[in-house]
């Protein structure tokens, strides 16, 4: 502001400041002072309720022991490399065919990120009912005379994570496939004829040229699918409840059953300071990739 | 460079006998084997994405019997709305038998204040970060932002103490409260944005004829960011509409919003499986974000886009 406004500064910005209340209170008690509580009682043998009783790292080793948890965190890292990996090249392969000045590019658009719309216990309980051994795409394949065929992923423990799976690609390939379409959009129409001038074939442009161009994108897309996949929680919930036994057990479950069910909310508490723990390993480096380096407006 | 460039990608077209205009170049052979290849690719991939679609609405128009002898991606035979009366009226959770319909009532009752609240709180914050910097300001935004990214399952129960202390727990303001804390960090992101992009001079014009801190959001700023505001309701509704977790945390069995009622419905062990009135109430369920979705088109994908990328 300029100069003479400044000896009332105070009071010009009270109106600021008084409207900031529920941001400060929201930044200050929820996401400091909740993670702050949380991580605290994590050192405590809290059961029913929170109880200050230190005991130390002891809800850690017991959580580190348990093997549902054990199974949460490995069902977690195969969820999480497949979403990674499915979603990244199946959203930017629909991006870029889209992005061939095709006609119907909006209905094309529309049908591929309606699913993004629904909720994940709607996903879930959809592809619960295709995947139905006796009357899903395994009934269905089996009743047309190849009786030997087994697809069956949500009642076998062993693959029942990529069933789910299945269900979060179809849900969710849509909004990176946006994400990455807005990034070719940005990017530079020149570059393209250059590369034709060039004589470049399109796949080597896209891997060589305008990939690396679109990294900050990639960069962004990326922290969106991490961050998504440690939330996974409604989609088990309505997919499998996490079955078949505890074999599609995944970490926000567990929080959420040893907090509200098992009555054991050290545990719960421990757990979640992992889940804590694991995104910070992703958002650090990232947040400092971004704004630490250079101030942004 | 780039008139160079363009320069000699226009002969270069021309030989392709086909003039590259601002709206690119138009399909010579329909049938082309790139045609093919490209619209082949995509309307496999369409018919797969509309397929759990198809079969949900398939599913919730049959009787049980067709359900139990066909298979589920063939039309019903003998098309029946009873799976929707009874999803809608009588599907059973627990003890009551009233259907989804106190589910859906507890969701507009939960998603509209949550809405008009939550954007409140947000577009003020916004405007606030962007024209009236205080000191300390931008740390407080920095710290939201961060928290974004939190685990819920780190807040969830510091809140429910929250909330139990104020006397609000279990009930629907409780989770009103919850969804505007949970939409703050984003919301203010996409309002921030917006306002600091709008013109300065307008800002200070108005300062000059002595608008305060008030009057210049109700009386410019609001007026002005309708687009933004449509993006964020759409963002709202549906993010709040399909919320599970939080419903399932703060809320009791009778103001249960409808996901959490769905899959109990749905999930509960007990009685026969109704698959087509299950589908039924799953259709309900995606009714509401969908039609918002369909209705809303690119500023749907304009607020995905706002919010996301621009983080």
């Amino acid at each position: 502001m300029s100069k003479s406004e400044r000896p009332n500064q105070l009071f010009r910005n009270l109106n600021a400041k008084i409207a900031s209340i529920p941001m400060v209170l929201t930044a200050l008690v929820v996401f400091v002072g909740g993670t702050a509580w949380t991580v605290l009682y994590s050192f405590t043998n809290s059961k029913l309720l929170p109880r200050l009783n230190f005991v130390g790292l002891d809800q850690y080793y017991r959580l580190w022991a348990t093997p549902r948890w054990l199974i949460s965190i490995e069902n977690l890292l195969i969820y999480g490399v497949i979403s990674l990996v499915f979603s990244l090249v199946i959203g930017f392969l629909l991006a870029a065919l889209l992005d061939q000045k095709i006609r119907f590019e909006d209905t094309f658009r529309t049908i591929f990120l309606y699913p993004f719309a629904l909720s994940f216990i709607v996903t879930g309980l959809v592809w619960q009912w295709l995947l139905n051994p006796d009357f899903g795409v395994q009934g269905v394949v089996r009743s047309l005379g190849w009786t030997s065929f087994d697809f069956n992923p949500l009642y076998n423990s062993s693959i029942v994570i990529y069933g789910i799976s299945i269900a979060a690609l179809w849900q969710g390939t849509g909004l990176i496939m946006c994400l990455m379409l807005a990034g070719l959009r940005g990017i530079d129409e020149d570059i393209w004829k250059a590369a034709r001038v060039d004589g470049i074939p399109m796949w080597k442009t896209y891997l060589f040229i305008i990939i690396p161009m679109m990294r900050p994108v990639f960069i962004t897309t990326l922290v969106i699918i991490a961050s998504g996949i440690v939330k996974v929680y409604d989609l088990v919930v309505a997919q499998t409840s996490g079955g078949p036994g505890i074999a599609s057990e995944v970490p926000a479950k567990y929080v959420y059953d040893y907090m509200f069910f098992a009555q054991n909310l050290g545990q719960g508490f421990a757990a979640s300071t992992m889940m804590l723990l694991s995104v910070m390993i992703v958002i650090v480096p990232w947040a400092y990739l971004e704004f630490g380096g250079r101030r942004r407006v | 460079m780039s008139d160079h460039a363009i320069s000699l990608a226009a002969p270069h077209a021309a030989i392709r006998a086909d003039a590259s205009g601002p709206s690119g170049p138009k399909p010579r052979h329909v049938f082309s084997r790139r045609n093919i290849f490209l619209y082949g690719t995509l309307v496999v991939v369409a018919l797969y994405y509309l397929l759990p679609l198809y079969v949900m609405v398939v599913t919730s128009l049959k009787g049980m019997p067709e359900i139990r002898l066909g298979n589920i991606f063939s039309p019903p035979l003998e098309i029946t709305f009873e799976p929707w009366v009874k999803a809608w009226s009588q599907a059973c959770t627990g003890l009551n038998c009233d259907g989804l319909s106190r589910g859906f009532w507890n969701s507009v009752r939960i998603t509209v204040p949550s809405v008009i609240l939550s954007i409140a709180i947000a577009s003020v914050n916004g405007y606030a970060l962007a024209n009236w910097r205080f000191k300390g300001a931008d740390t407080f935004f920095i710290i939201l932002i961060v928290g974004a990214f939190i685990p819920y399952q780190v807040m969830i129960y510091p809140i429910v103490i929250i909330l139990r202390e104020i006397g609000l727990y279990g009930s629907l303001s409780g989770l009103v409260i919850v969804h505007s804390i949970f939409g703050m960090p984003i919301l203010t992101l996409l309002f921030r944005n917006y306002f600091t992009s709008m013109p300065e001079e307008l800002f200070r014009a108005a300062r000059v004829d002595g608008a305060g801190f008030w009057g210049i959001y109700l009386r410019i700023m609001l007026p002005m960011s309708l687009p933004i505001f449509v993006v964020a309701v759409i963002l709202q509704v549906t993010g709040i509409w399909n919320d599970f977790l939080f419903g399932v945390v703060y809320t009791r069995p009778d103001t249960y919003p409808m996901t959490v009622q769905l899959n109990n419905i749905v999930n509960s062990v007990q009685g026969v499986k109704e698959y087509n009135v299950n589908m039924a109430a799953t259709i309900l369920t995606g009714l509401v974000p969908l039609v918002v979705y369909f209705i809303s088109g690119k500023l749907f994908v304009r607020g995905i886009a706002a919010g996301a990328v621009k983080g």
